[in-house]
């Protein structure tokens, strides 16, 4: 075969597979998503973060406003400490709420922010001090039933 | 001595002698790769030698990697809808999809076919070569048949190994959203946006360029030993053929058990 057709098809067949891989990283992928532009660190101790994993989301009313970039154990206050990067063109007042949420009943978990009244807002670097834990779903089934067994009792007697 | 004896014997002998021809192999193969690899260089200053292999190898194997994407998407659509809304999330269609072709499917199927399609092609013109006596020819002319022959055929093999994977899976995810999207009716907003926000680039589709440019590797090396190492008849053409598929096969599906363990832990 001529060599110029050689070379036309060979071109061709890498300029499908560059475009391939275009389409995978941005159509499929998150490449355009997952840059939020500059962000800044905040910290937030729950009692217990349930399954919360790295790389969860930060939503305040539903937007994604951020994402969870570490996880770790203080084994003096034995709490967990979540660092989460914060896009920097939120700000937050100093009151804000953190909380552990799930998407859904199955779905995964996310750390949503419910804005206080504060005029100061938080700072790159500083800690939320209003936290709620991750709602663990075998505690509050066993609660019930607990309560459950006890009325039952009482109807006996 | 008794006959039980001497069976004996001649059975662990014949183990022993088994073990130590597939070390000797196996200590060959490296050091093919090793002088394959010490005489690219010559090989990738005349690139129209693997541009003319890439052709061979890569482009005529578009037609079933196309096809084959296409339809293992299609699949991957009917069988996943079928399950997911039995738990009433079939729009979660998509992350299955993706996430299934871009980690494992694309790389591994496209792999396996590509050992079949194009390894097998390369171990035979070469081995027909040795037995025609061309490489012995090549050698009387001062020409080096692992610089001429060898080493283009498997740069060609680990350029096109990627491309053709990335392929296949973005063709798989085409025929996904053919079934599950125009055919069946998933909500076609959620199909995609549900896929980009649990696609990573890196952590998937980049792990998924690594795996095949790995299996490119693997197969493409197999194909060129197998082919120089094979027995000049025609009957040792056919066995070094047959052994390439298997060989690549068996070393694509465990490397690939391998590079997931490496991989994906689940952070």
């Amino acid at each position: 075969m001529n060599r110029l057709t050689l070379d036309l098809w060979v071109g061709f067949f890498v300029a499908i597979g560059l475009a391939s891989l275009l389409f995978l990283a941005l159509k499929v992928g998150n490449l355009s998503g997952s840059n939020m532009g500059p962000t800044y660190r905040l910290e937030a101790r729950f009692d217990n973060i349930g399954g919360l994993k790295i790389r969860a989301p930060v939503k305040s009313a539903g937007v994604v406003v951020g994402r969870v970039t570490d996880i770790q154990f203080d084994a003096e206050r034995y709490q967990a400490v979540v660092g989460m990067n914060v896009n920097g063109q939120y700000h937050f007042p100093r009151d804000t709420f953190a909380t552990i949420n799930t998407s859904g009943l199955l779905g995964e978990q996310y750390v949503g922010f419910e804005a206080g009244g504060d005029e100061a807002m938080l700072k790159a670097g500083e800690t939320l001090k209003k936290t709620q834990s991750a709602v663990v779903l075998e505690k509050l089934i066993s609660q019930f039933m607990f309560n459950k067994a006890s009325e039952d009792k009482k109807e006996e007697k | 001595m008794s006959v039980f004896h001497t069976n004996l014997l001649s059975t662990l002998r014949n183990l022993g002698k088994r073990v130590t021809d597939r070390l000797w192999r196996l200590g060959f193969a490296s050091r093919f790769l090793l002088a394959t690899l010490l005489y690219s260089g010559m090989t990738l200053k005349r690139f129209h030698l693997t541009i003319r292999e890439i052709y061979f190898t890569g482009v005529l194997s578009l037609i079933i990697i196309l096809v084959s994407g296409l339809f293992v998407g299609m699949v991957l659509g009917l069988q996943g809808y079928d399950t997911l809304q039995r738990y009433g999330s079939s729009e979660a269609l998509g992350i299955l999809v993706a996430l299934s072709l871009v980690r494992e499917l694309g790389p591994v199927v496209s792999a396996l076919l590509f050992a079949s399609r194009a390894g097998s092609a390369i171990t035979a013109e070469i081995g027909l070569m040795k037995a025609t006596e061309q490489l012995s020819a090549m050698e009387m002319m001062a020409v080096n048949p692992i610089a001429r022959v060898v080493a283009p055929r498997f740069w060609a093999g680990v350029i096109s190994m990627p491309i053709l994977a990335a392929l296949f899976s973005a063709m798989g995810i085409f025929g996904g959203y053919l079934v599950g999207v125009q055919l069946i009716g998933v909500d076609e907003g959620s199909f995609w946006s549900q896929m980009q926000a649990s696609v990573d680039f890196r952590e998937d589709i980049l792990n998924g360029v690594i795996k095949s440019f790995v299996f490119g590797i693997l197969v493409s090396w197999i194909a060129v030993f197998e082919g120089y190492d094979c027995e000049p008849t025609a009957e040792g053409v056919s066995g070094a053929t047959t052994r390439t598929v298997v060989t690549s096969s068996l070393a694509i599906l465990s490397a690939d058990f391998v590079l997931t363990a490496l991989m994906f832990r689940g952070v």
